[in-house]
Protein backbone atom coordinates (compact mmCIF):
# COMPACT_ATOMS: atom_id res chain seq x y z
CA UNK A 1 0.00 0.00 0.00
CA UNK A 2 2.55 2.08 0.95
CA UNK A 3 4.61 0.84 -1.60
CA UNK A 4 2.87 2.00 -4.71
CA UNK A 5 2.78 5.88 -3.40
CA UNK A 6 6.09 5.46 -3.10
CA UNK A 7 6.99 4.32 -6.65
CA UNK A 8 4.52 6.64 -7.62
CA UNK A 9 6.58 9.68 -5.39
CA UNK A 10 9.88 8.49 -6.83
CA UNK A 11 9.44 8.61 -10.75
CA UNK A 12 7.64 11.70 -10.32
CA UNK A 13 10.81 12.68 -8.26
CA UNK A 14 13.14 11.26 -11.24
CA UNK A 15 11.70 13.80 -13.20
CA UNK A 16 11.73 16.60 -11.36
CA UNK A 17 15.07 16.04 -9.85
CA UNK A 18 17.64 14.70 -12.28
CA UNK A 19 17.57 18.23 -14.58
CA UNK A 20 17.99 19.98 -11.56
CA UNK A 21 20.49 18.48 -9.52
CA UNK A 22 24.03 18.35 -10.76
CA UNK A 23 26.37 15.42 -9.16
CA UNK A 24 29.14 15.19 -11.44
CA UNK A 25 32.68 14.36 -10.75
CA UNK A 26 34.60 16.52 -7.79
CA UNK A 27 36.66 19.02 -9.65
CA UNK A 28 35.05 18.97 -12.89
CA UNK A 29 35.42 22.72 -14.57
CA UNK A 30 33.00 24.34 -16.63
CA UNK A 31 34.10 27.13 -18.75
CA UNK A 32 31.17 29.39 -20.21
CA UNK A 33 32.69 32.85 -20.70
CA UNK A 34 32.06 32.96 -24.58
CA UNK A 35 30.14 29.22 -25.57
CA UNK A 36 26.79 30.29 -24.51
CA UNK A 37 26.80 33.53 -26.64
CA UNK A 38 28.58 31.72 -29.49
CA UNK A 39 25.51 28.97 -29.44
CA UNK A 40 27.91 26.33 -28.56
CA UNK A 41 27.57 23.93 -25.60
CA UNK A 42 29.72 25.39 -22.46
CA UNK A 43 33.00 23.05 -22.23
CA UNK A 44 33.71 20.48 -19.35
CA UNK A 45 37.12 19.95 -18.61
CA UNK A 46 37.31 16.44 -16.34
CA UNK A 47 40.44 16.97 -13.72
CA UNK A 48 40.21 13.42 -12.76
CA UNK A 49 41.00 12.28 -16.02
CA UNK A 50 44.03 14.49 -17.01
CA UNK A 51 45.44 14.08 -13.71
CA UNK A 52 45.41 10.10 -14.41
CA UNK A 53 48.05 11.26 -16.72
CA UNK A 54 49.72 13.96 -16.26
CA UNK A 55 50.74 15.62 -12.86
CA UNK A 56 49.36 19.07 -11.82
CA UNK A 57 52.75 20.63 -13.24
CA UNK A 58 52.49 20.04 -17.30
CA UNK A 59 49.74 22.58 -16.95
CA UNK A 60 49.84 24.79 -14.39
CA UNK A 61 53.69 25.16 -14.46
CA UNK A 62 54.73 24.41 -18.14
CA UNK A 63 51.33 25.52 -19.89
CA UNK A 64 50.56 28.38 -17.69
CA UNK A 65 47.11 27.24 -17.19
CA UNK A 66 46.22 29.60 -14.30
CA UNK A 67 44.42 28.60 -10.92
CA UNK A 68 41.28 29.76 -11.73
CA UNK A 69 38.05 28.37 -13.40
CA UNK A 70 37.68 31.04 -16.54
CA UNK A 71 40.89 32.86 -15.60
CA UNK A 72 42.51 31.97 -18.76
CA UNK A 73 40.06 33.11 -20.96
CA UNK A 74 40.84 30.18 -23.27
CA UNK A 75 39.10 30.92 -26.88
CA UNK A 76 39.47 28.66 -29.96
CA UNK A 77 42.34 30.92 -31.93
CA UNK A 78 44.44 30.30 -28.85
CA UNK A 79 43.78 26.68 -28.76
CA UNK A 80 44.45 26.39 -32.73
CA UNK A 81 47.61 28.27 -32.14
CA UNK A 82 48.82 25.48 -29.89
CA UNK A 83 48.10 27.53 -26.51
CA UNK A 84 46.54 25.75 -23.45
CA UNK A 85 43.96 22.29 -24.38
CA UNK A 86 45.47 22.96 -28.18
CA UNK A 87 49.13 22.01 -26.54
CA UNK A 88 48.06 17.90 -26.53
CA UNK A 89 44.36 18.51 -28.40
CA UNK A 90 46.30 18.55 -31.97
CA UNK A 91 46.19 15.03 -33.19
CA UNK A 92 49.35 14.21 -31.54
CA UNK A 93 48.98 14.15 -28.18
CA UNK A 94 45.40 13.32 -27.81
CA UNK A 95 42.70 13.50 -30.54
CA UNK A 96 42.61 16.58 -32.51
CA UNK A 97 40.31 20.07 -32.31
CA UNK A 98 37.82 18.75 -34.82
CA UNK A 99 36.01 16.57 -32.22
CA UNK A 100 33.73 19.61 -30.92
CA UNK A 101 31.54 17.86 -28.61
CA UNK A 102 33.90 16.23 -26.57
CA UNK A 103 35.15 19.40 -25.13
CA UNK A 104 31.94 21.06 -25.73
CA UNK A 105 29.49 18.85 -23.43
CA UNK A 106 28.25 20.63 -20.85
CA UNK A 107 23.99 21.73 -20.79
CA UNK A 108 23.64 25.59 -22.51
CA UNK A 109 23.32 28.02 -19.62
CA UNK A 110 25.42 26.28 -16.93
CA UNK A 111 27.66 29.01 -15.54
CA UNK A 112 31.29 29.19 -15.41
CA UNK A 113 32.53 26.59 -12.08
CA UNK A 114 34.52 24.14 -10.47
CA UNK A 115 32.35 21.75 -9.64
CA UNK A 116 31.81 20.05 -6.19
CA UNK A 117 33.98 22.66 -4.54
CA UNK A 118 33.76 23.49 -1.08
CA UNK A 119 32.42 26.26 -1.41
CA UNK A 120 29.62 25.14 -3.72
CA UNK A 121 28.81 23.22 -0.44
CA UNK A 122 28.54 25.81 2.35
CA UNK A 123 25.10 26.50 3.71
CA UNK A 124 25.18 30.01 3.60
CA UNK A 125 28.28 31.36 2.05
CA UNK A 126 28.83 35.13 3.09
CA UNK A 127 30.37 36.28 -0.36
CA UNK A 128 29.34 36.18 -3.97
CA UNK A 129 27.78 32.42 -5.35
CA UNK A 130 30.03 30.60 -7.36
CA UNK A 131 29.07 30.95 -10.86
CA UNK A 132 29.10 34.93 -11.15
CA UNK A 133 32.22 34.79 -10.98
CA UNK A 134 33.08 34.84 -14.95
CA UNK A 135 34.49 38.91 -15.73
CA UNK B 1 -6.38 1.93 -5.19
CA UNK B 2 -3.39 1.40 -6.58
CA UNK B 3 -4.12 4.15 -8.91
CA UNK B 4 -5.43 6.47 -5.96
CA UNK B 5 -2.24 5.39 -3.99
CA UNK B 6 -0.24 7.18 -7.35
CA UNK B 7 -1.89 10.37 -7.13
CA UNK B 8 -1.78 10.66 -3.35
CA UNK B 9 1.72 10.79 -3.76
CA UNK B 10 2.15 12.91 -6.63
CA UNK B 11 -0.29 15.56 -4.74
CA UNK B 12 2.12 15.09 -1.80
CA UNK B 13 4.99 15.53 -3.84
CA UNK B 14 3.61 18.53 -6.13
CA UNK B 15 2.61 20.39 -2.15
CA UNK B 16 6.12 19.34 -0.96
CA UNK B 17 8.81 18.99 -3.42
CA UNK B 18 11.74 20.68 -0.86
CA UNK B 19 11.07 18.19 1.70
CA UNK B 20 10.53 15.02 -0.98
CA UNK B 21 13.40 16.18 -2.36
CA UNK B 22 15.25 15.58 0.56
CA UNK B 23 13.46 12.04 1.44
CA UNK B 24 14.91 10.66 -2.08
CA UNK B 25 18.43 12.14 -1.34
CA UNK B 26 19.55 10.17 1.91
CA UNK B 27 18.24 6.39 0.97
CA UNK B 28 17.21 4.70 4.06
CA UNK B 29 14.65 6.75 5.93
CA UNK B 30 11.57 5.32 4.65
CA UNK B 31 10.62 5.37 8.14
CA UNK B 32 11.35 8.99 8.70
CA UNK B 33 8.51 9.61 6.10
CA UNK B 34 6.16 7.52 8.19
CA UNK B 35 6.88 9.52 11.05
CA UNK B 36 6.41 12.55 9.65
CA UNK B 37 2.51 11.29 8.83
CA UNK B 38 1.18 12.48 12.57
CA UNK B 39 0.94 15.84 13.37
CA UNK B 40 3.99 16.79 12.89
CA UNK B 41 4.73 19.98 10.54
CA UNK B 42 7.05 19.21 7.00
CA UNK B 43 8.75 22.16 7.65
CA UNK B 44 10.31 20.41 10.82
CA UNK B 45 12.32 18.08 8.52
CA UNK B 46 15.74 16.59 9.69
CA UNK B 47 18.65 17.83 7.70
CA UNK B 48 17.19 20.62 6.68
CA UNK B 49 20.02 22.54 4.53
CA UNK B 50 22.26 19.89 3.15
CA UNK B 51 22.23 18.72 -0.38
CA UNK B 52 23.52 15.35 0.13
CA UNK B 53 24.58 13.78 -3.51
CA UNK B 54 22.90 10.46 -4.05
CA UNK B 55 25.50 8.98 -5.93
CA UNK B 56 29.21 8.26 -6.55
CA UNK B 57 31.28 8.86 -9.65
CA UNK B 58 28.18 9.08 -11.81
CA UNK B 59 28.45 8.56 -15.38
CA UNK B 60 28.94 11.67 -17.50
CA UNK B 61 25.22 11.51 -19.16
CA UNK B 62 23.40 11.45 -15.84
CA UNK B 63 25.63 13.97 -14.14
CA UNK B 64 23.95 17.15 -14.28
CA UNK B 65 26.54 18.89 -15.76
CA UNK B 66 27.15 16.85 -19.26
CA UNK B 67 24.88 17.12 -21.73
CA UNK B 68 22.84 14.13 -22.33
CA UNK B 69 21.81 15.14 -26.08
CA UNK B 70 25.03 15.74 -26.95
CA UNK B 71 26.17 12.75 -28.81
CA UNK B 72 30.10 12.85 -27.65
CA UNK B 73 28.74 12.50 -23.94
CA UNK B 74 28.25 8.93 -24.39
CA UNK B 75 32.07 8.34 -25.69
CA UNK B 76 33.30 10.01 -22.59
CA UNK B 77 34.84 7.66 -19.88
CA UNK B 78 32.56 7.14 -16.90
CA UNK B 79 34.97 7.76 -13.65
CA UNK B 80 33.67 4.53 -12.21
CA UNK B 81 36.30 2.35 -14.52
CA UNK B 82 39.27 4.40 -14.21
CA UNK B 83 39.00 4.12 -11.16
CA UNK B 84 38.85 0.28 -11.00
CA UNK B 85 41.41 -0.99 -8.03
CA UNK B 86 42.81 2.35 -7.01
CA UNK B 87 42.68 2.96 -3.04
CA UNK B 88 39.66 5.09 -1.77
CA UNK B 89 38.84 7.93 0.41
CA UNK B 90 35.44 8.78 1.65
CA UNK B 91 35.09 11.97 0.23
CA UNK B 92 36.29 14.07 -3.43
CA UNK B 93 36.68 11.68 -6.19
CA UNK B 94 36.51 9.25 -3.36
CA UNK B 95 39.96 7.82 -5.26
CA UNK B 96 43.17 8.12 -2.50
CA UNK B 97 45.78 10.05 -5.21
CA UNK B 98 48.38 10.46 -3.08
CA UNK B 99 48.68 6.39 -2.06
CA UNK B 100 48.16 6.10 -5.60
CA UNK B 101 50.80 7.70 -6.46
CA UNK B 102 53.09 5.95 -3.87
CA UNK B 103 52.01 2.49 -4.61
CA UNK B 104 52.74 3.24 -8.74
CA UNK B 105 49.25 2.16 -9.36
CA UNK B 106 49.04 5.57 -11.50
CA UNK B 107 52.18 7.08 -13.05
CA UNK B 108 51.03 10.18 -14.47
CA UNK B 109 54.02 12.34 -16.64
CA UNK B 110 55.85 14.85 -14.93
CA UNK B 111 56.41 16.06 -18.22
CA UNK B 112 53.68 16.68 -21.56
CA UNK B 113 56.22 14.25 -24.03
CA UNK B 114 58.65 12.35 -21.90
CA UNK B 115 57.47 9.79 -20.07
CA UNK B 116 60.85 9.22 -18.21
CA UNK B 117 61.21 12.49 -16.58
CA UNK B 118 61.09 12.09 -13.01
CA UNK B 119 59.88 14.54 -10.77
CA UNK B 120 61.78 17.20 -8.51
CA UNK B 121 60.76 15.54 -4.99
CA UNK B 122 61.50 17.81 -1.46
CA UNK B 123 60.76 15.85 1.74
CA UNK B 124 60.02 18.72 4.29
CA UNK B 125 57.73 19.09 7.05
CA UNK B 126 56.29 22.26 7.87
CA UNK B 127 54.27 22.28 11.55
CA UNK B 128 51.59 25.32 11.87
CA UNK B 129 50.62 25.19 15.58
CA UNK B 130 47.15 26.12 15.76
CA UNK B 131 45.58 27.90 18.40
CA UNK B 132 42.42 25.71 19.06
CA UNK B 133 42.06 21.96 20.24
CA UNK B 134 42.58 20.49 17.16
CA UNK B 135 45.78 18.65 15.72
CA UNK B 136 48.72 20.60 15.05
CA UNK B 137 48.85 21.19 10.76
CA UNK B 138 51.90 19.19 9.26
CA UNK B 139 52.01 20.64 5.60
CA UNK B 140 54.24 17.95 3.60
CA UNK B 141 56.39 19.20 0.87
CA UNK B 142 56.52 15.24 -0.43
CA UNK B 143 53.34 14.82 -1.57
CA UNK B 144 52.81 18.29 -3.03
CA UNK B 145 56.06 17.64 -4.88
CA UNK B 146 55.09 14.84 -6.29
CA UNK B 147 52.21 16.72 -8.03
CA UNK B 148 53.67 20.38 -8.55
CA UNK B 149 56.28 22.19 -9.23
CA UNK B 150 57.58 24.93 -6.68
CA UNK B 151 56.73 27.93 -8.79
CA UNK B 152 52.96 26.64 -8.13
CA UNK B 153 53.19 28.00 -4.59
CA UNK B 154 55.60 29.95 -4.18
CA UNK B 155 56.14 33.15 -4.01
CA UNK B 156 52.64 33.78 -5.51
CA UNK B 157 50.28 31.56 -2.57
CA UNK B 158 53.28 31.21 -0.07
CA UNK B 159 56.97 32.88 0.70
CA UNK B 160 58.72 30.33 1.29
CA UNK B 161 59.73 30.94 4.31
CA UNK B 162 58.47 29.45 7.98
CA UNK B 163 55.75 31.26 9.43
CA UNK B 164 55.85 33.88 6.62
CA UNK B 165 52.47 33.22 5.96
CA UNK B 166 48.78 34.07 7.53
CA UNK B 167 47.03 31.08 7.41
CA UNK B 168 43.10 30.17 8.89
CA UNK B 169 40.34 28.37 8.41
CA UNK B 170 38.06 30.97 7.41
CA UNK B 171 40.59 31.74 4.28
CA UNK B 172 41.04 28.27 3.59
CA UNK B 173 37.32 27.52 2.94
CA UNK B 174 36.72 30.75 0.64
CA UNK B 175 39.51 29.14 -1.59
CA UNK B 176 42.62 31.03 -0.31
CA UNK B 177 46.34 29.56 1.19
CA UNK B 178 45.91 25.63 1.09
CA UNK B 179 42.15 26.76 -0.30
CA UNK B 180 43.21 27.78 -3.40
CA UNK B 181 43.82 23.47 -4.42
CA UNK B 182 41.72 22.19 -1.36
CA UNK B 183 38.52 21.92 -1.96
CA UNK B 184 38.52 22.86 -5.81
CA UNK B 185 40.74 19.81 -7.20
CA UNK B 186 42.71 18.35 -4.00
CA UNK B 187 40.89 16.74 -1.09
CA UNK B 188 37.98 19.23 -0.14
CA UNK B 189 37.86 20.31 3.51
CA UNK B 190 35.02 18.01 5.49
CA UNK B 191 34.54 16.39 8.70
CA UNK B 192 36.42 13.43 7.64
CA UNK B 193 38.89 15.09 5.96
CA UNK B 194 40.14 17.69 9.08
CA UNK B 195 42.70 15.41 10.08
CA UNK B 196 44.96 15.06 6.88
CA UNK B 197 45.96 18.15 7.67
CA UNK B 198 45.74 18.38 11.54
CA UNK B 199 47.49 14.93 12.15
CA UNK B 200 49.72 16.09 14.86
CA UNK B 201 48.49 15.73 18.37
CA UNK B 202 48.76 18.31 21.05
CA UNK B 203 51.64 17.55 23.22
CA UNK B 204 49.81 16.02 26.36
CA UNK B 205 49.94 19.08 28.77
CA UNK B 206 48.41 21.27 26.09
CA UNK B 207 45.52 23.21 27.46
CA UNK B 208 43.09 25.79 25.00
CA UNK B 209 43.60 29.24 25.62
CA UNK B 210 40.96 30.56 27.55
CA UNK B 211 38.82 33.93 27.08
CA UNK B 212 40.03 36.80 29.08
CA UNK B 213 36.29 38.22 29.36
CA UNK B 214 35.19 35.01 31.28
CA UNK B 215 38.19 34.86 33.42
CA UNK B 216 37.88 38.27 34.59
CA UNK B 217 33.89 37.99 35.38
CA UNK B 218 33.50 33.95 36.05
CA UNK B 219 30.11 32.87 35.74
CA UNK B 220 28.64 31.78 39.32
C1 LIG C 1 40.05 20.55 -26.62
C2 LIG C 1 38.79 21.09 -26.28
C3 LIG C 1 38.00 21.85 -27.35
C4 LIG C 1 37.62 21.40 -28.58
C5 LIG C 1 37.92 20.05 -29.19
C6 LIG C 1 36.84 22.46 -29.18
N1 LIG C 1 36.75 23.52 -28.33
FE1 LIG C 1 35.75 25.26 -28.69
N2 LIG C 1 36.35 25.97 -26.86
C7 LIG C 1 37.11 25.26 -25.94
C8 LIG C 1 37.29 26.09 -24.77
C9 LIG C 1 38.04 25.68 -23.49
C10 LIG C 1 36.60 27.30 -25.01
C11 LIG C 1 36.38 28.48 -24.04
C12 LIG C 1 35.04 28.22 -23.38
C13 LIG C 1 34.39 29.40 -22.74
O1 LIG C 1 34.98 30.01 -21.85
O2 LIG C 1 33.21 29.69 -23.09
C14 LIG C 1 36.03 27.19 -26.34
C15 LIG C 1 35.28 28.20 -26.96
C16 LIG C 1 34.65 28.08 -28.19
C17 LIG C 1 33.87 29.12 -28.81
C18 LIG C 1 33.61 30.52 -28.29
C19 LIG C 1 34.88 31.34 -28.19
C20 LIG C 1 35.61 31.47 -29.51
O3 LIG C 1 36.84 31.29 -29.50
O4 LIG C 1 34.99 31.71 -30.54
C21 LIG C 1 33.39 28.59 -29.98
C22 LIG C 1 32.49 29.29 -30.98
C23 LIG C 1 33.90 27.25 -30.11
N3 LIG C 1 34.69 26.97 -29.00
C24 LIG C 1 33.66 26.41 -31.14
C25 LIG C 1 34.25 25.16 -31.32
C26 LIG C 1 34.07 24.32 -32.49
C27 LIG C 1 33.17 24.65 -33.66
C28 LIG C 1 34.82 23.21 -32.30
C29 LIG C 1 35.05 22.05 -33.26
C30 LIG C 1 35.61 22.39 -34.54
C31 LIG C 1 35.46 23.33 -31.01
N4 LIG C 1 35.10 24.53 -30.45
C32 LIG C 1 36.28 22.38 -30.44
C33 LIG C 1 37.62 23.99 -26.07
C34 LIG C 1 37.45 23.19 -27.19
C1 LIG D 1 45.49 18.75 -18.47
C2 LIG D 1 45.69 19.99 -17.79
C3 LIG D 1 45.47 20.08 -16.29
C4 LIG D 1 46.01 19.29 -15.30
C5 LIG D 1 46.90 18.07 -15.43
C6 LIG D 1 45.55 19.85 -14.05
N1 LIG D 1 44.77 20.96 -14.29
FE1 LIG D 1 43.98 22.20 -12.91
N2 LIG D 1 43.04 23.27 -14.35
C7 LIG D 1 43.13 22.99 -15.71
C8 LIG D 1 42.19 23.83 -16.42
C9 LIG D 1 41.96 23.82 -17.90
C10 LIG D 1 41.54 24.63 -15.45
C11 LIG D 1 40.46 25.70 -15.70
C12 LIG D 1 41.12 26.95 -16.15
C13 LIG D 1 40.14 27.92 -16.76
O1 LIG D 1 38.94 27.68 -16.71
O2 LIG D 1 40.59 28.95 -17.28
C14 LIG D 1 42.12 24.27 -14.17
C15 LIG D 1 41.79 24.88 -12.96
C16 LIG D 1 42.34 24.53 -11.74
C17 LIG D 1 42.09 25.21 -10.51
C18 LIG D 1 41.23 26.46 -10.34
C19 LIG D 1 39.95 26.24 -9.61
C20 LIG D 1 39.32 27.55 -9.21
O3 LIG D 1 39.59 28.00 -8.11
O4 LIG D 1 38.60 28.15 -10.01
C21 LIG D 1 42.82 24.57 -9.55
C22 LIG D 1 42.93 24.90 -8.07
C23 LIG D 1 43.51 23.47 -10.18
N3 LIG D 1 43.20 23.49 -11.51
C24 LIG D 1 44.33 22.59 -9.53
C25 LIG D 1 44.91 21.48 -10.13
C26 LIG D 1 45.64 20.47 -9.39
C27 LIG D 1 45.87 20.47 -7.89
C28 LIG D 1 46.05 19.56 -10.30
C29 LIG D 1 46.82 18.27 -10.07
C30 LIG D 1 46.23 17.33 -9.19
C31 LIG D 1 45.60 20.00 -11.61
N4 LIG D 1 44.90 21.17 -11.46
C32 LIG D 1 45.87 19.36 -12.80
C33 LIG D 1 43.96 22.07 -16.31
C34 LIG D 1 44.70 21.11 -15.65
C1 LIG E 1 48.78 18.09 -21.12
C2 LIG E 1 47.99 17.68 -22.24
C3 LIG E 1 46.51 18.04 -22.27
C4 LIG E 1 45.94 19.28 -22.12
C5 LIG E 1 46.62 20.60 -21.88
C6 LIG E 1 44.50 19.07 -22.25
N1 LIG E 1 44.23 17.75 -22.47
FE1 LIG E 1 42.40 16.90 -22.63
N2 LIG E 1 43.25 15.07 -22.85
C7 LIG E 1 44.60 14.81 -22.91
C8 LIG E 1 44.82 13.40 -23.14
C9 LIG E 1 46.17 12.69 -23.27
C10 LIG E 1 43.53 12.82 -23.22
C11 LIG E 1 43.24 11.36 -23.46
C12 LIG E 1 43.00 11.19 -24.91
C13 LIG E 1 43.01 9.79 -25.39
O1 LIG E 1 42.55 8.88 -24.71
O2 LIG E 1 43.48 9.63 -26.51
C14 LIG E 1 42.56 13.90 -23.03
C15 LIG E 1 41.20 13.72 -23.02
C16 LIG E 1 40.28 14.73 -22.88
C17 LIG E 1 38.85 14.56 -22.83
C18 LIG E 1 38.11 13.24 -22.95
C19 LIG E 1 37.91 12.56 -21.66
C20 LIG E 1 37.21 11.24 -21.84
O3 LIG E 1 36.32 10.97 -21.02
O4 LIG E 1 37.53 10.51 -22.77
C21 LIG E 1 38.28 15.80 -22.72
C22 LIG E 1 36.80 16.14 -22.64
C23 LIG E 1 39.36 16.75 -22.68
N3 LIG E 1 40.56 16.08 -22.76
C24 LIG E 1 39.17 18.12 -22.59
C25 LIG E 1 40.20 19.04 -22.49
C26 LIG E 1 40.01 20.47 -22.40
C27 LIG E 1 38.67 21.18 -22.46
C28 LIG E 1 41.25 21.01 -22.29
C29 LIG E 1 41.61 22.48 -22.15
C30 LIG E 1 40.93 23.24 -21.13
C31 LIG E 1 42.22 19.93 -22.29
N4 LIG E 1 41.55 18.75 -22.43
C32 LIG E 1 43.59 20.09 -22.16
C33 LIG E 1 45.61 15.73 -22.74
C34 LIG E 1 45.43 17.08 -22.50
C1 LIG F 1 51.59 23.13 -2.36
C2 LIG F 1 52.37 24.29 -2.16
C3 LIG F 1 53.88 24.17 -2.09
C4 LIG F 1 54.74 23.65 -3.01
C5 LIG F 1 54.40 22.99 -4.34
C6 LIG F 1 56.07 23.85 -2.51
N1 LIG F 1 55.99 24.49 -1.29
FE1 LIG F 1 57.57 25.14 -0.16
N2 LIG F 1 56.30 25.75 1.32
C7 LIG F 1 54.93 25.67 1.26
C8 LIG F 1 54.36 26.11 2.53
C9 LIG F 1 52.87 26.15 2.89
C10 LIG F 1 55.46 26.46 3.36
C11 LIG F 1 55.39 26.97 4.81
C12 LIG F 1 55.23 28.44 4.86
C13 LIG F 1 54.92 28.96 6.24
O1 LIG F 1 55.09 28.21 7.24
O2 LIG F 1 54.49 30.11 6.36
C14 LIG F 1 56.65 26.23 2.55
C15 LIG F 1 57.95 26.49 2.99
C16 LIG F 1 59.08 26.35 2.19
C17 LIG F 1 60.42 26.75 2.59
C18 LIG F 1 60.81 27.37 3.91
C19 LIG F 1 61.26 26.31 4.87
C20 LIG F 1 61.81 26.88 6.14
O3 LIG F 1 62.33 26.08 6.91
O4 LIG F 1 61.71 28.10 6.40
C21 LIG F 1 61.25 26.44 1.54
C22 LIG F 1 62.74 26.68 1.46
C23 LIG F 1 60.43 25.85 0.49
N3 LIG F 1 59.13 25.82 0.94
C24 LIG F 1 60.92 25.39 -0.71
C25 LIG F 1 60.18 24.73 -1.67
C26 LIG F 1 60.74 24.09 -2.85
C27 LIG F 1 62.20 24.09 -3.22
C28 LIG F 1 59.69 23.54 -3.53
C29 LIG F 1 59.74 22.71 -4.81
C30 LIG F 1 60.58 21.54 -4.76
C31 LIG F 1 58.49 23.83 -2.77
N4 LIG F 1 58.83 24.56 -1.64
C32 LIG F 1 57.22 23.46 -3.16
C33 LIG F 1 54.16 25.27 0.17
C34 LIG F 1 54.67 24.69 -0.99
C1 LIG G 1 48.75 24.28 -5.41
C2 LIG G 1 47.81 23.35 -4.86
C3 LIG G 1 47.88 22.98 -3.38
C4 LIG G 1 48.01 23.83 -2.30
C5 LIG G 1 48.10 25.34 -2.30
C6 LIG G 1 48.02 22.99 -1.13
N1 LIG G 1 47.88 21.67 -1.48
FE1 LIG G 1 47.88 20.06 -0.23
N2 LIG G 1 47.74 18.81 -1.81
C7 LIG G 1 47.62 19.20 -3.14
C8 LIG G 1 47.52 18.02 -3.97
C9 LIG G 1 47.33 18.00 -5.48
C10 LIG G 1 47.63 16.90 -3.12
C11 LIG G 1 47.55 15.43 -3.52
C12 LIG G 1 46.30 14.79 -2.96
C13 LIG G 1 44.99 15.20 -3.59
O1 LIG G 1 44.94 15.66 -4.73
O2 LIG G 1 43.95 15.07 -2.91
C14 LIG G 1 47.78 17.44 -1.77
C15 LIG G 1 47.92 16.65 -0.63
C16 LIG G 1 48.00 17.14 0.65
C17 LIG G 1 48.23 16.33 1.83
C18 LIG G 1 48.51 14.85 1.83
C19 LIG G 1 47.32 14.01 2.02
C20 LIG G 1 47.69 12.55 2.04
O3 LIG G 1 46.84 11.78 1.64
O4 LIG G 1 48.79 12.21 2.46
C21 LIG G 1 48.20 17.19 2.91
C22 LIG G 1 48.35 16.81 4.37
C23 LIG G 1 47.99 18.52 2.40
N3 LIG G 1 47.88 18.47 1.03
C24 LIG G 1 47.92 19.66 3.19
C25 LIG G 1 47.99 20.95 2.68
C26 LIG G 1 48.09 22.14 3.51
C27 LIG G 1 48.09 22.15 5.03
C28 LIG G 1 48.16 23.20 2.68
C29 LIG G 1 48.29 24.67 3.04
C30 LIG G 1 49.41 25.03 3.85
C31 LIG G 1 48.10 22.68 1.31
N4 LIG G 1 48.01 21.32 1.37
C32 LIG G 1 48.14 23.46 0.17
C33 LIG G 1 47.60 20.48 -3.61
C34 LIG G 1 47.78 21.62 -2.85
C1 LIG H 1 43.96 21.68 3.62
C2 LIG H 1 44.36 21.55 4.96
C3 LIG H 1 43.32 21.74 6.06
C4 LIG H 1 42.15 21.07 6.23
C5 LIG H 1 41.55 19.98 5.34
C6 LIG H 1 41.55 21.56 7.44
N1 LIG H 1 42.35 22.53 8.00
FE1 LIG H 1 41.97 23.59 9.71
N2 LIG H 1 43.68 24.67 9.44
C7 LIG H 1 44.55 24.50 8.39
C8 LIG H 1 45.60 25.51 8.49
C9 LIG H 1 46.79 25.68 7.55
C10 LIG H 1 45.28 26.29 9.63
C11 LIG H 1 46.06 27.52 10.16
C12 LIG H 1 47.14 27.06 11.06
C13 LIG H 1 47.97 28.24 11.55
O1 LIG H 1 47.48 28.98 12.39
O2 LIG H 1 49.07 28.38 11.04
C14 LIG H 1 44.07 25.73 10.20
C15 LIG H 1 43.46 26.23 11.37
C16 LIG H 1 42.34 25.66 11.95
C17 LIG H 1 41.73 26.09 13.19
C18 LIG H 1 42.22 27.24 14.06
C19 LIG H 1 41.43 28.50 13.82
C20 LIG H 1 41.81 29.17 12.55
O3 LIG H 1 40.92 29.44 11.72
O4 LIG H 1 43.00 29.39 12.32
C21 LIG H 1 40.65 25.29 13.42
C22 LIG H 1 39.68 25.35 14.59
C23 LIG H 1 40.58 24.35 12.33
N3 LIG H 1 41.61 24.59 11.45
C24 LIG H 1 39.60 23.39 12.19
C25 LIG H 1 39.46 22.57 11.08
C26 LIG H 1 38.35 21.66 10.88
C27 LIG H 1 37.19 21.47 11.83
C28 LIG H 1 38.56 21.02 9.70
C29 LIG H 1 37.67 20.00 8.98
C30 LIG H 1 36.37 20.45 8.62
C31 LIG H 1 39.80 21.54 9.15
N4 LIG H 1 40.31 22.47 10.02
C32 LIG H 1 40.35 21.11 7.97
C33 LIG H 1 44.50 23.55 7.40
C34 LIG H 1 43.45 22.67 7.19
Amino acid sequence: MYKSALIGLLSMLAVMVLPQAAHAEYADVVMNNYSDAAGMRPVVFPHWYHRIRFRCKVCHADLGFKFKAGGNKITMAKIIDGQFCGACHNGEISWSVENCGMCHSGIAGTPTQIHGSTVQRLVAPTYKKLGNNKK
Amino acid sequence: MKIKQFFLGVVALSVLPVVAIQVEAAQPPLKEVKAAKGHVSTANTFNRLLEKSKARNLPPAEDGIHDPDNDNTHVLQPPKIAYDGLPTTPFGNYVDWVKALDTDLLQPRYDRFDATIEPLIMDLDIVREVKSTVPDVVFPHKPHTQWLHCSNCHPKIFIPQRKANVMNMSGILLGQQCGVCHGKVAFPVTTQSCTKCHSKPKPADWKPPQSETSLKEPWR
